[in-house]
């Protein structure tokens, strides 16, 4: 556990040290979301019908994106091979680099959602499904986006491949977390599909993180 | 943790043993698989009845359902291929799961492409956001992400085991996958006519299916089996096996 | 023959020629080009070794 927890603060300090990494993805977020209403209609009925469609797919992109140097820097100076021949378990390093990249990526995404929301005029009352969908979507995105990235990490040209070996697998996320945002639009309930986000989520950290492990274990001795 | 194995098995693991076996299956499967075809596709389009509904065009029903059939069971394939290539560390366990990824993605064509195709003269409109028609096509999404996973490794072995990795966490996520679309096709679209639901198939119309699913799997197996065994060759080139087997046919 | 009139009948397919002779033809298509590939693949890998083994003889 202790591992767990010096892996987190290792990265967050990494990433506070280097701000760019954290900001560059929210930067991604909101610019691809400004382009929908040059691209579409400034008018807000478009927009608001669109927009939960948008904001997620901006964020399931913006997650991406970040993804790609996951394990880039630890792999290629010996840290996880280290990690690897230590009694340590790659399970918790997995855990905990895939965590703070939540941290870093889904979390702040999920804060800065309802400033995009009012850009998009998604109707006030969908505000908390956004936020909550995201925050209980976003870390299954990094969870399963991290075995493309420990995958894909030894190889020269990752960037491309990841988002081709993650994006079917986030189709259910999208699914359900848009899902969630419309049925906010129209006033329904939302618990539901919170459940079922949650449920992915927690089916998710039981198994992601053994196949994180294994895909890291693979790349360092390929 | 050890679990014993029969033998056959094992013999699977060596890949000459498994050449060998493989070509003694072949030409049975070859011929079956050309006489079930050739029977189902005159059967289909010439002897089964039209159907009431569809017309002729239902005789699309013969080529469509078992390609989405087989287009399945090829991901099963090579999910168990990897999890034994995984924990047993067989290298012919891989191959073969390599060798079923570009027959599973043509199957997955195929039936998108026909189901395409029947959707034009049933709903009026060349793709329909049909919730069979989008899985079948996430389904060829992580075909093409695991194929693409092989190719990307220069290390033919870790490229095999990596796709192994994606294979059976893409096999946890297709009920997953299947639900969620399911779930979004009923709250999007009203309940739309689905193509292959049908109350009761006649037997002059499930017979030619049943014969040309049989005939998918010959053929299937046929190809599988053809292709395993050109990578074994290829993979264990250097072996004396392969050596002499190459002699012998110069 | 069968459940058609005529062999012209046959080919129109009630109307629906092109849609049941496109997929026949697509599926068909597939179907060999599997075979093709692999065939080519196959003559590929044994003219290499052919290569490979009279490079052999002539170096011994």
């Amino acid at each position: 556990m202790s591992f767990f927890v010096h892996t987190l603060q290792r990265d967050l300090l990494l990433a506070f040290r280097n701000r760019n990494d954290i900001v560059n993805p929210l930067a991604f977020f909101v610019i691809v979301i400004a382009l929908f209403p040059l691209a579409v209609s400034p008018d807000a009925s478009v927009l608001s019908t669109i927009a939960p469609g948008i904001i997620w797919v901006a964020a399931l992109l913006a997650t991406l994106l970040s993804m790609d140097g996951l394990f880039k820097n630890d792999f290629d100076d010996g840290t996880l091979e280290q990690v690897l021949v230590s009694p340590q378990s790659l399970v918790l390093l997995a855990l905990g680099k895939v965590f703070s990249h939540w941290l870093m990526s889904g979390f702040l995404l999920a804060l800065l959602s309802p400033l995009l929301a009012v850009m998009l005029f998604l109707p006030t009352q969908a505000i908390l499904a956004l936020v909550s969908s995201l925050l209980l979507g976003t870390p299954t995105l990094s969870l399963i986006g991290a075995i493309g990235a420990g995958l894909t990490v030894g190889l020269r040209k990752g960037g491309v491949l990841i988002s081709l070996l993650v994006l079917p697998l986030y189709i259910p996320v999208l699914i359900f977390g848009a899902g969630a945002v419309q049925a906010g639009v129209m006033g329904m309930p939302i618990a539901g599909y919170l459940a079922l986000l949650g449920a992915i989520m927690v089916f998710s950290l039981m198994f992601a993180p053994f196949a994180v492990a294994a895909a890291l274990k693979l790349s360092i001795r390929n | 943790m050890k679990i014993n194995m029969p033998r056959w098995f094992y013999q699977l693991a060596s890949p000459k043993w498994s050449y060998d076996f493989m070509g003694i299956l072949l030409p049975w499967f070859a011929t079956a698989a050309l006489l079930l075809l050739g029977v189902g596709f005159v059967w289909g389009l010439v002897f089964a009845p039209p159907d009431y509904q569809q017309g002729n065009s239902y005789r699309i029903i013969f080529i469509h359902v078992p390609s989405a059939i087989l287009a399945q069971s090829c991901f099963m394939l090579m999910a168990v291929a990897s999890g034994i290539g995984l924990v047993w560390k067989m290298k012919v366990a891989h191959i073969v799961a390599k060798s079923a990824a570009p027959i599973g993605a043509s199957m997955t064509i195929i039936a998108l492409a026909t189901g395409a195709i029947w959707g034009k003269p049933t709903w009026g409109a060349w793709w329909v956001w049909d919730a069979r028609l989008t899985s079948m096509l996430i389904l060829l999404f992580l075909y093409v992400g695991i194929i693409a996973l092989y190719s990307a490794f220069s290390n033919k072995s870790s490229g095999e085991q990596a796709a192994a990795i994606l294979t059976l966490v893409g096999l946890v996520n297709i009920p997953i996958i299947k639900y969620s679309v399911e779930w979004w096709n009923t709250l999007h679209q009203p309940a739309t006519f689905t193509l292959t639901k049908k109350p009761a198939m006649p037997p002059e119309m499930w017979l030619p299916l049943l014969v040309m699913v049989l005939g998918y799997y010959c053929f299937f197996a046929f190809l599988l089996m053809a292709r395993t065994r050109l990578e074994l060759l290829e993979r264990e080139n250097k072996s004396s096996w392969v050596i002499a087997l190459i002699n012998e046919k110069i | 023959m069968g459940y058609f009139n005529s062999f012209s009948d046959f080919l129109d397919m009630g109307g629906h020629a092109l849609y049941v002779w496109l997929s026949y033809a697509i599926t068909l298509l597939i179907f060999i080009a599997n075979i093709l590939s692999l065939w080519l693949k196959k003559r590929a890998f044994f003219n290499l070794a052919k290569r490979h083994a009279k490079r052999e003889q002539r170096n011994s």
